[in-house]
């Protein structure tokens, strides 16, 4: 058993620390790399118009948007006015009433930020909060940029 | 001559054990400082569904400033055509009035805004008019603060959240906008 025992090696025996920092670094470019922020393509333009009076919505994870604006077709041409949540297009804005009471009940303190193209028309605009009271998301915010004044 | 003596020593060596910590530093800096996108607006909150049979408390007309945006962006405020930023100084107006003048509002909690656009109004106009409202509460508020020894009212709201105290201007002084339906013929 004792002459086992002898054959215990003389070198040091360490893990090579040197490349620990590449191997760490090549974790963080492969997250950065595969990672895709869930964006939403937005098919509607919105030029947000500007404001003075405006607040930060801290909370993103609260916040669910709506855009509203003229219809994107292609790189150039616009055509009318839709609705847009998530990814897709609301076709008839009773439509939202259901959508946006479906998103209260999963996350009761939402926030519905109304993202507006400036040309867009008060109709479809008041259309929407009247839907957005029947489903109780009281809580909205005109998204807005901040005033530069020229 | 003598440098050159000195080679063939040991070979200077930087420590690399701590450079993973180094790389995991910089990996949660980057993590907790990095926030995309902060979404600005206006913030507002929408009347609950009215119910069928309760009726809606009465407002005495003296009491609400009525301000419409027509179908090409211009304002009336109480039936007077006037210009988008004469909208803050009448805001203040009838919010401080106090029971003063007999056209504008019997106290500031007491005082109502009243936004009404067509159904054609471009949204543009419509949120420039809010903006100019808003703005007339931020800037009572501002000097209610300063009445208080505050700068202003940003530093008077963060001096109370560290008291937990209750927000006293913001009490005084209660945004109350309300957005009017379009008429039916408007629309």
């Amino acid at each position: 058993m004792s002459g086992h025992f002898k054959k215990k090696a003389t070198t040091k025996q360490e893990i090579p620390t040197a490349s620990l920092p590449d191997i760490i670094f090549m974790l963080l470019i492969f997250f950065m790399v595969t990672t895709v922020l869930r964006e939403q393509t937005v098919q509607v333009r919105t030029l947000l118009p500007q404001a003075e009076a405006i607040t930060k919505i801290d909370q993103k994870r609260l916040v669910s948007y709506i855009w509203i604006g003229p219809r994107k077709l292609d790189a150039v041409r616009i055509g009318e006015t839709m609705v847009q949540i998530d990814d897709a297009l609301v076709e008839d804005v009773t439509n939202v009433r259901t959508i946006m009471y479906r998103k209260l009940v999963e996350q009761p303190r939402l926030i519905v930020s109304l993202r507006v193209d400036q040309e867009s028309e008060m109709g479809t605009v008041l259309d929407v909060q009247q839907e957005l009271r029947e489903a109780g998301t009281l809580r909205i915010n005109y998204s807005t940029k901040r005033l530069v004044r020229t | 001559m003598a440098l050159l003596k000195k080679k063939g020593r040991t070979e200077p060596e930087i420590p690399t054990s701590s450079m993973a910590d180094i790389a995991f530093l910089l990996l949660i800096f980057f993590l907790v400082t990095t926030t995309i996108d902060v979404d600005t607006g206006i913030g507002m909150v929408l009347p609950p569904k009215l119910e069928e049979d309760v009726e809606p408390p009465p407002i005495k007309e003296r009491n609400v400033l009525k301000i419409l945006v027509n179908e090409t962006g211009m304002v009336l405020l109480e039936d007077k055509p006037s210009a988008a930023d004469q909208v803050r100084g009448e805001v203040k107006k009838h919010v401080l009035n106090n029971g003063q003048d007999i056209a504008y509002s019997e106290a500031p909690n007491k005082a109502l805004v009243s936004i009404k656009t067509a159904r054609q109004t471009p949204y543009n106009n419509y949120v420039e008019v809010l903006d100019e409202v808003w703005m007339a509460y931020f800037e009572m508020w501002d000097s209610e603060a300063r009445a208080l020894g505050y700068s202003d009212y940003t530093s008077y709201v963060e001096a109370i959240e560290i008291n937990g105290a209750e927000n006293q201007i913001r009490d005084k002084i209660k945004p109350a906008i309300s957005i009017a339906e379009p008429d039916a013929a408007a629309g």
